[in-house]
């Protein structure tokens, strides 16, 4: 109850600040299994692609995300595990933690989506995007079945950008770019690139190309 | 005719065009077939749509009074702004002087044309934000295209919020013997310069052949100008009853709110060609973001006020 409650605020507050627009470019919205995967820019880049989800895609699709962070205050914790329901993972994990990837497979494995960033962190530099960590490949091979949708999450970074406290209400797009599965035989070099390919196919080209509309044009 | 009849009157004709628009989309919609999709007539019937919902927000805000009139283009500029400064290219060392335009300078300059300030109104975008936004992004210390990314915040600013603030700013104009009917005036500029861009598009489509400005816009043809133009001064020359001005001046100021407005939406062009897009946003269905709709009121309205203020107003 509760939850649901701050699920709706905060899918209000990201769509006001943002004025997020959701792009089925190469897939359209499926309540199936998959791995979103996007650039990473902002803590809130999963809000942003779960907020532009439909509601019943949305019950079913965890995002993964980084344990320091979100366990640091009582709030995060509660937004994370209990409005979210992240699979929180240890960025550095101990010996005798349990398997990252092992974590996200079992989420899988239970029938959740998972949103994922496959750069490992933020992206904070003037690159576009930055080199893929293995994880995915490892994700992906441990359920070659499941589809793999990359997710561009644009001008985010210009809203809140790392280290900033107040957002500006600039308009992001969220684009889902055309989905992959890992081919048999594939080798995790040929996967990363092609997965990072698929992200960057995803991306608006022009600035700003993201805000662009079908409509009007000149005149009335 | 007495204020409240006039008002009436000009509410009874949108009501009554924006009727006659929607009876012949659907016609339109009828003649090509309900099932086929035909991008120009669902297009058309879109922005007929939209219309609807623009003229009813307006409508209630006149309704409500003056707060209200500024407080929906304080919402205008806001959106416009966000819309125009998501295209610009600023970096992460703009981003204490993006947070002042949308959330000092923006709500400053409708606080004071609320408040009747002109003398500072006038200047506080121009003037204090002009020095005031440089220093702010000085401070952060990133020197690469400096000049570039200062001028595109600037820009953004003058045109989204201080050009648009006049609009409601003519609610402050003291015109002896106009005495509160200000919102007429108000209701004079948004009628002739959307009813302008309104007749432009009609003509251009009806009747356009030559391009006018083929590298800026592809549909804005010569003939499209003059028939929208001549059309829109004379509707405003035959709205003087509703305004200071005489039959002939009405005519004068219609002309060139229109030509202000043409202008502005080539310049306005001229910058969305640059940034590879075609609308500034998808805000308002079939019409695009709300800087496509008001780019011609944005370089109308500044001149219109002042002009009025100069030769009519006694403040």
């Amino acid at each position: 109850m509760m939850e649901g409650l701050v699920a709706i605020f905060v899918v209000l507050l990201a769509r006001l600040a943002t004025g997020v627009r959701a792009e089925w470019r190469g897939t359209g919205p499926e309540l199936r299994r998959r791995i979103y995967f996007a650039n990473h820019v902002s803590h809130g880049d999963f809000v942003l692609l779960w907020a532009v989800l439909p509601p019943a895609i949305r019950q079913t699709t965890r995002p993964v995300a980084a344990a320091d962070y979100w366990t640091a205050t009582p709030l995060r914790r509660f937004i994370a595990e209990r409005v979210f329901r992240a699979v929180l993972i240890a960025r550095r994990p101990a010996a005798d933690a349990p398997n990252p990837i092992e974590m996200m497979a079992d989420a899988l494995a239970g029938g959740a989506s998972l949103i994922i960033f496959p750069e490992g962190t933020r992206n904070a530099g003037e690159e576009k995007l930055l080199p893929f960590k293995s994880g995915i490949y490892r994700l992906a091979s441990s359920a070659p079945q499941v589809e793999c949708v990359p997710v561009w999450i644009d001008n985010l970074n210009r809203v809140l950008p790392k280290g900033e406290v107040v957002p500006v209400p600039l308009l992001c797009t969220v684009t889902f770019g055309e989905p992959l599965t890992l081919r048999a035989g594939e080798t995790k070099e040929a996967f990363l690139a092609r997965a990072r390919q698929a992200l960057l196919a995803a991306a608006p080209r022009a600035n700003g190309e993201g805000a662009v509309g079908k409509g009007g044009g000149d005149g009335a | 005719m007495a204020p409240e009849w006039q008002v009436a009157a000009i509410a009874g004709g949108i009501v009554a065009i924006l009727a006659l628009a929607s009876l012949i989309g659907f016609f339109l919609k009828w003649w090509s077939g309900w099932e086929r999709p035909s991008p120009v007539v669902d297009n058309l019937n879109d922005r007929i749509k939209a219309w609807w919902v623009m003229v009813a927000l307006l409508a209630l805000a006149f309704a409500a009074g003056n707060w209200a009139v500024v407080l929906l283009f304080a919402f205008a500029s806001f959106t416009a702004l966000r819309e125009f400064m998501t295209l610009t290219s600023t970096r992460r060392g703009d981003h204490y002087a993006l947070a002042a335009i949308f959330f000092i300078a923006l709500p400053v300059q409708y606080a004071l044309v609320l408040a009747d300030q002109y003398g500072i109104y006038a200047v506080f975008i121009p003037v204090y934000a002009f020095l005031f936004l440089p220093i702010v992004a000085a401070l952060r210390g990133d020197t690469g295209r400096f000049m570039d990314r200062v001028a595109q915040t600037q820009w953004g600013l003058m045109i989204c919020v201080f050009c648009l603030s006049h609009v409601p700013a003519l609610l402050n104009l003291t015109i002896p013997g106009y005495e509160g009917r200000n919102l007429l005036l108000v209701a004079f500029l948004l009628v002739v310069v959307q009813a302008s861009d309104v007749l432009q598009y009609v003509f251009g489509k009806l009747f356009g052949r030559h391009r006018l400005a083929p590298s800026l816009s592809p549909s804005k043809t010569w003939e499209g100008l003059l028939g929208g133009a001549g059309a829109a001064t004379l509707l405003g020359a035959a709205m003087w009853w509703a305004t200071p001005f005489t039959p002939l001046q009405a005519g004068l100021m219609a002309a060139l709110i229109t030509a202000m407005g043409f202008f502005g939406g080539l310049v306005m062009s001229a910058i969305k060609r640059d940034r590879g897009v075609k609308d500034w946003g998808r805000m308002i269905e079939g019409h695009g973001g709300m800087l496509d709709r008001i780019d011609s009121l944005v370089f109308a309205a500044p001149i219109f006020f002042h002009l009025t203020r100069y030769f009519f107003s006694t403040t």
